[in-house]
């Protein structure tokens, strides 16, 4: 029995965010119904991708919103409205992204639905909060990196701001959404009692941030300072960064530089022996290690520190991770199937319960794909 | 109201170390578990002697404390019979546990799930590996770097010419963490109905792929087509231009999703007319980059800004922590809370960033020394 059977979400939400969150209490078990506004949906089922339609919509959304149905309503209609809070009262769960102050216009705020469904978990997510004068700024994951200091902490000292290459606001924003659900819903099951969640997208990724934060508030507001090459973490000494090898890349994480240095037969780093070294003098270390990793494969090297449990990994790209062992034993891709047949594939749910990974075939829904049968279903 | 927590009256076992398992148990001390960390005597778990910075408060890393706060200590050779006996009734008595030991250790020490499931049907048990727990990677160091670098991730951020970019950052161990906080609260809610524990397993490498389930589902889909990040200013390989940062006169600014001819318009970049049709803005996104860059090096952020935000075009500054931390759109969420040492430090770090009936989370209890709590634990517990 997966972990959430039983548990409706009524889902309201679009784009990244809060879907993200709805598909995993999916994954988890949950039943998730995702109300779409008619004609359009979802916005991210137009939100292409590398120019990649996948049955004619966004493979953004083909992979978010598995394991989901469809209901279609508008929310300014008042007869739609009346069906979408027949539902909110049988759920456990309500999840919804609008900017604040448009869900109350709607009339889905957490009073109103309370009043409805007492013991209803009412999971939101902002941008920034709902006070102050970043509040009706968009909420979108590249401009909240820019805006949390996140960009000044990946490449090298010379490069720009560096944004993380991935939505990874919007997925920890709704991944602390889901934290924050599972113990209500903890709670719910022992007292009966509802609870409005909430998390800003600001406030998650200032979290992902707080061993940095912290490290800033201590040392006196010291500016974060990348190395100069080879960078992977502005608060770490040598070796910490991936290297150029002869046929490809090397990451070395943690290592005594002397031990590296006999290791790899390079001279030079011996005369680094004392541990602080290796941070106030990252610089001149990493680059020695530069240009001596360059002479060798990553074979080589890997045949070398591995033995001698050095902190290393080959730098992969998803055509070589894919064909290794290490990988394929993961089961991590699993395949899904729409209503009309079209079969796509994506990955799995990354939790284990029980020893058995969680997997669904059912597919992406189409645009109201549901609406009737749940209408039927909840006698409206 | 913010006094009763959601998980109020949950026990946390963590028998884990460094980052990924401990901030786990962080998220869910301040949901209200308690946690106590099993850690062995003298030295405490291996993450009070890593620091970033090399700084270290109250004889552990700066970093232990921030993802130790609001825990117990109680410390406990496993491979001692009494030690190993007291803590079996401790676990007798507890909700969840927690390691991150790889696979096999457990079985040596004799907590394996078998084992603890007989002492305990209710736990619910969880472990954290680097790479699963079969296959040619289980003995493999469980690393952050290391898990970004073998996941692909690093071809993602950066720009073209660059060597693979890591995040700066534990996002491995981070977003690891999260989904065991997931796996866990998920087998209580399901313990809430049939009195059952659960084993939850996860690990840095799935989590890292699962982070990447977008744009891996992509390259599933598209012909295994490899990414392709942006020659300059890249913020995402998948996505079309303008999206990425651009160099102003005085500093930086980051453009999202916008309509190419919108922006054109309204910043009156004549140059850019030519792009008419959506699936330019992808495939030639390289030369669109290069004309914006040009472009929006003529005047500074605020100027772009004020001509930008009006027409709600999605852009933004870019910070570093001095102007961030200093802002009223950050002062205003009340993110920063201190805690206080048992020897008088403070040590000022942020709170959870969960909000429970709109109260934010506060917890000002310090991290502990290692077995600060063993003797009031064995009395408390009658261990």
């Amino acid at each position: 029995m997966k972990t959430l059977k039983d548990i409706l979400v009524v889902d309201l939400s679009q784009f990244l965010s809060g879907p993200s969150a709805t598909l995993r209490l999916a994954d988890l078990g949950a039943r998730v119904i995702k109300v779409e506004r008619p004609e359009t949906g979802d916005i991210c089922r137009q939100l292409y991708v590398s120019n990649v339609k996948l049955n004619g919509e966004s493979s953004v959304f083909r992979a978010i919103n598995r394991n989901k149905e469809s209901f279609q309503a508008d929310l300014k209609n008042a007869q739609d409205k009346e069906m979408v809070l027949k539902l909110v009262e049988k759920a456990d769960v309500l999840v919804h992204n609008f900017r604040p102050g448009v869900i109350d216009r709607l009339g889905f705020d957490y009073d109103t639905i309370k009043k409805i469904n007492p013991s209803i978990i009412y999971g939101e997510i902002s941008g920034y909060g709902t006070e102050g004068p970043w509040k009706g700024k968009p909420g979108q994951d590249l401009l909240l990196q820019s805006l949390s200091g996140l960009t000044g902490l990946s490449g090298n000292a010379d490069k720009g701001p560096v944004p993380m290459g991935i939505a990874v606001v919007d997925i920890l924003t709704g991944s602390h959404l889901v934290q924050g659900i599972l113990a209500a819903l903890v709670k719910k099951g022992k007292t009966g009692e509802g609870t409005k969640v909430s998390v800003s997208m600001l406030e998650s990724i200032l979290d992902f941030q707080f061993e940095t934060i912290t490290t800033y508030y201590h040392d006196g507001g010291e500016a974060t300072v990348r190395t100069a090459s080879n960078n992977a973490h502005a608060y770490l000494g040598a070796p910490y960064g991936v290297y150029e090898t002869e046929d490809g890349y090397l990451a070395l994480a943690m290592g005594a530089i002397p031990v590296l240095g006999e290791l790899l037969g390079c001279e030079e780093l011996k005369n680094y022996p004392e541990p602080a070294s290796w941070f106030t003098q990252r610089d001149e270390i990493k680059l020695i290690l530069a240009n001596h990793l360059k002479t060798g494969s990553t074979e080589k090297w890997l045949g070398v520190l591995e033995p001698a449990d050095i902190w290393c990994a080959d730098v992969m790209n998803w055509d070589r991770l894919f064909q290794q062992e290490g990988f394929k034993v993961l089961k991590m891709i699993q395949e899904v199937k729409m209503s009309d047949g079209y079969k796509y594939e994506t990955t799995r749910c990354p939790i284990k319960i029980d020893g058995n990974i969680l997997t669904s075939e059912l597919g992406s829904p189409i645009l109201g794909e549901h609406t009737q049968a749940i209408l039927s279903e909840f006698g409206m | 109201m913010s006094s009763s927590k959601p998980l109020d009256g949950i026990l946390v076992l963590e028998f884990c170390q460094f980052m990924a398992g401990p901030s786990a148990g962080l998220k869910m001390a301040d949901l209200g578990a308690r946690v106590i960390k099993i850690e062995r005597p003298n030295h405490g778990e291996g993450g009070r002697q890593i620091a970033i910075k090399n700084l270290f408060v109250d004889g552990s890393s700066l970093v232990f404390h921030t993802v130790n706060r609001n825990k117990e200590s109680y410390a406990a050779n496993l491979k001692d019979a009494d030690d190993l006996a007291r803590v079996k009734q401790l676990i007798a008595q507890a909700d969840v546990m927690t390691h991150n030991f790889r696979p096999g250790v457990m079985e040596k020490i004799g907590l394996n799930y078998e084992v603890v499931k007989a002492i305990n049907d209710r736990i619910v048990y969880a472990s954290v590996t680097g790479y699963g727990t079969e296959g040619p990677w289980v003995g493999k160091p469980g690393q952050d770097l290391l898990a970004q670098s073998m996941s692909g991730l690093a071809h993602l951020t950066g720009d073209a010419d660059d060597n693979p970019t890591p995040m700066g950052l534990a996002i491995a161990d981070i977003l690891c963490g999260s989904h065991f906080v997931q796996g866990i609260l998920s087998a209580l809610v399901r313990r809430g109905k049939t009195g059952k524990g659960a084993l939850v397993e996860v690990s840095l490498l799935e989590s890292m792929l699962d982070l990447q389930f977008e744009v891996i589902s992509t390259y599933l889909n598209d012909g295994n087509k490899p990414p392709i990040r942006a020659k300059q200013g890249n913020a995402h390989a998948y996505l079309s231009a303008p999206y990425g940062v651009y160099k102003t006169k005085d500093g930086y600014l980051s453009m999202a999703m916008v309509p190419m001819d919108k922006l054109a318009d309204i910043i009156g970049c004549t140059e850019l007319n030519k792009y008419s049709t959506e699936e330019s803005w992808f495939e030639k996104r390289e030369e669109i980059m290069e004309i914006l860059a040009a472009f929006f090096a003529q005047k500074t952020s605020e100027e772009w800004l004020s001509i930008l935000e009006p027409a709600d075009i999605w852009c933004a500054d870019v910070y570093d922590y001095q102007k961030l931390l200093n802002h009223e759109g950050y002062k205003v969420l009340g993110m920063d809370q201190k805690v206080k040492l048992s020897n008088g430090e403070e040590v000022h770090t942020t709170r959870s960033p969960i909000r429970l009936n709109d109260e934010p989370i506060y917890a000002d209890k310090a991290a502990p020394r290692v077995g600060e709590h063993t003797q009031s634990i064995i009395n408390e517990f009658n261990l």
